[in-house]
């Protein structure tokens, strides 16, 4: 057991080295000179002397430490990450990067979550359900894929247009109302929920589909399998069979929920540029146009940590469900 | 009697058409009776063993009719074969080494499945321990999962599982193919105790390997493309076979002793023939080095002595 966890360990952690510095690499790989394009949006270039402008230059390029060769960058970035520091944001003009995630956060995981766990416990029960019935399956199915081949921002577009904009039922774009302050009234909740429901329920749709599309085929394989053909021979009612195709389709749809989970803290990247909610995703979306080196990196970090995570608890869960893993585990020949 | 089975046939649908994969069988096995089902892969063999018990979705009943001791088995009807299964006939599938739901421990998976059955599974866990002992498995194996168990001991738990209500009959479908042969003999002897503890009646036994059959059963059946060939006591089929394809089959078995340097071991040439059109008359016709004119029309199988049955025109009998 100590030694599999130990193992497992040692595989994360060089998995995270080695993305964490492809993080590093990357952004610097973009062309384009981020302290230019930051004078240009703030509209220094123009309105200052030439001086003062090269002076704005000199001093951002400091602050940032772009100026340092490439190892010194690298190595102080490892060594701020170790103290807890991802540095400072250029598209904040200069705000810690820490904090320009964890302002965007709650809103991602208040959409994604929800989404997530909803579409995934109805989607495989419908799925379920669909592998049992003849005509269930014959309708349940084209709309499954129906809505899982659906473009996340076609749906969050006509979505936006049909509900938001002819029937004025949910308000079109951002996280809460203009007019507002964020505070804990009613009316201000009430305003949040209501600029959250339409991304919640397009990103809800489009999963929803890929679930029971997932499910009904693994109960299908399951049900044909060796097991349940003997159960049957031996006249076990549907009702264990299908108990037990359930419990071993679940399996995969345990990996796959973690997979989801994972990526969460990249929000859903064009369902929030749809909506202009003020997720991760439109976060990414406004480091990439700014050329943020600092705010991508230290978002990408968030997300390898995440999928690193989730992967890890999804490792502890098989052991728990899945018996063939802890066989594996004390070194038997599965 | 324990088992009658009278013109059973059995097709697969297929969407070139059906496949007569079992035409017309007509036996019986007496109580205590360790049949043997032997024949060429796609003979029928195990559709035979699988009609009497669990039909699964591609197989067709056309005709015929099965009685295990005294009553009419629906074979037909899904759901009214239900209360036969387990309780009066039973298997131990070809593929005994995955038959057991992966993340269930064992006894937590045989105490659903009985009490499924309406058994409480206290009542039947001393029993079940008993057994255990008697194909020499240890009583922890309850609380393993059968990926821990080796497929020796995944066998041996199947047979003790498929017998644990005591079925008149078991099918044991070609459960020595994919063991070793050590193992093959401990699990053929495996079977006849069972017969011998009466926790089964009778038994069928399906396999291709007439060697397994001649150290286990009492009696052996031969099936040719979908149709009997012969039934006789295991020592007539080996020591005297009559069918041409009995002969030929016997005659190819290596003998101990013998060694083969000199005489070549001798096969059937030829293949049998596609169910989905199969020839008329006997189907064995095109390979049989005895065949004339007659063979065109189809031999019935028949009596030509006490207990031994044939479908050959060649054969002296009823039929010459």
């Amino acid at each position: 057991m100590r030694r599999y966890f130990g193992r497992k360990l040692l595989t994360y952690a060089i998995t995270f080295f080695i993305a964490a510095t492809i993080d590093w690499l990357i952004p610097r790989l973009m062309p384009g000179d981020p302290i230019a394009g930051m004078m240009q949006r703030t509209g220094g270039g123009s309105t200052l002397s030439p001086e003062a402008s090269a002076a704005m230059v000199q001093y951002y390029t400091n602050l940032f430490g772009l100026n340092r060769p490439m190892w010194e960058q690298y190595l102080g970035f490892w060594t701020s990450l170790f103290h807890g520091d991802l540095g400072l944001s250029i598209f904040g003009h200069g705000r810690a990067v820490t904090d320009t995630i964890m302002a965007a956060v709650p809103y991602t995981l208040g959409l994604l979550i929800p989404a997530i766990l909803l579409s995934y416990w109805l989607g495989n029960s419908f799925g379920a359900v669909a592998a049992r019935r003849k005509w269930l399956d014959n309708s349940i199915l084209p709309i499954g894929y129906l809505l899982t081949a659906t473009p996340y921002m076609w749906l969050g577009l006509m979505l936006a247009y049909i509900v938001g904009f002819t029937f004025r039922w949910f308000p079109l774009s951002g996280g809460y109302g203009f007019n507002l302050e964020p505070a804990l009234t009613w009316l201000f909740i009430s305003d949040l929920i209501a600029h959250w429901f339409m991304p919640f329920f397009s990103l809800f749709l489009v999963m929803l589909g890929g679930w029971a599309i997932g499910m009904r085929n693994m109960i299908i394989y399951e049900l044909e399998s060796d097991y349940s053909r003997y159960l049957e021979a031996l006249g076990a009612p549907q009702r264990l069979v299908r108990k037990y195709a359930f419990r071993n389709a679940m399996l995969p749809q345990i990996t796959g929920l973690a997979l989801q989970l994972g990526v969460i803290v990249a929000g859903a990247l064009v369902t929030e540029i749809v909506f202009s909610y003020p997720g991760i995703g439109q976060l990414v979306f406004n480091a990439i146009k700014s050329e943020d080196y600092f705010l991508l990196q230290g978002i990408f970090l968030f997300i390898i940590i995440g999928v690193l995570a989730a992967n890890f608890i999804v490792d502890i869960v098989y052991v728990i469900v899945d018996p063939r893993t802890r066989v594996a585990m004390r070194g038997g020949t599965a | 009697m324990s088992l009658q089975v009278n013109d059973l046939k059995v097709y697969y649908r297929t969407l070139a058409g059906d496949v007569k994969a079992l035409d017309g069988a007509t036996f019986s096995i007496a109580d205590g009776e360790i049949m043997g089902l032997a024949g060429e892969s796609g003979c029928g063999k195990s559709t035979l063993g699988n009609s009497l018990i669990r039909l699964d979705g591609r197989m067709k009943y056309v005709g015929g009719s099965v009685t295990l001791d005294g009553a009419e088995m629906p074979i037909w009807d899904k759901q009214a074969m239900v209360p036969f299964r387990f309780r009066e006939v039973s298997v131990v599938p070809q593929y005994a080494m995955s038959a057991m739901n992966p993340t269930r421990k064992i006894g937590v998976m045989i105490g659903e499945l009985v009490e499924s059955r309406g058994l409480p599974y206290k009542q039947i866990k001393v029993e079940l321990g008993r057994r255990i002992d008697v194909v020499g498995l240890t009583q922890d194996v309850l609380k393993r999962y059968p990926i821990e168990l080796s497929g020796g001991m995944k066998q041996r738990m199947v047979m003790v599982i498929s017998t644990l209500l005591n079925p008149s009959l078991l099918i044991a479908d070609e459960i020595t193919s994919a063991l070793d042969v050590s193992t093959q003999r401990a699990v053929a002897e495996t079977l006849v105790s069972f017969r011998d503890h009466g926790f089964v009646k009778s038994m069928m036994v399906i396999t291709h390997d007439i060697s397994i059959l001649y150290q286990i059963s009492d009696s052996i059946l031969i099936m040719y493309a979908g149709k009997l060939a012969e039934k006789a006591a295991t020592s007539r089929i080996i020591q005297s076979p009559m069918h041409p394809y009995t002969q030929m089959l016997v005659a190819s078995l290596p003998e101990v002793g013998v060694r083969y340097v000199d005489k070549k071991l001798t096969g059937i040439p030829g293949s049998p023939p596609s169910l989905l059109t199969p020839p008329t008359g006997c189907r064995f016709r095109a390979r049989c080095p005895l065949a004339y004119a007659k063979c065109a029309e189809e031999p019935p199988f028949v009596e030509v002595e006490p207990d031994h049955s044939v479908a050959c025109w060649k054969v002296p009998g009823p039929n010459a």
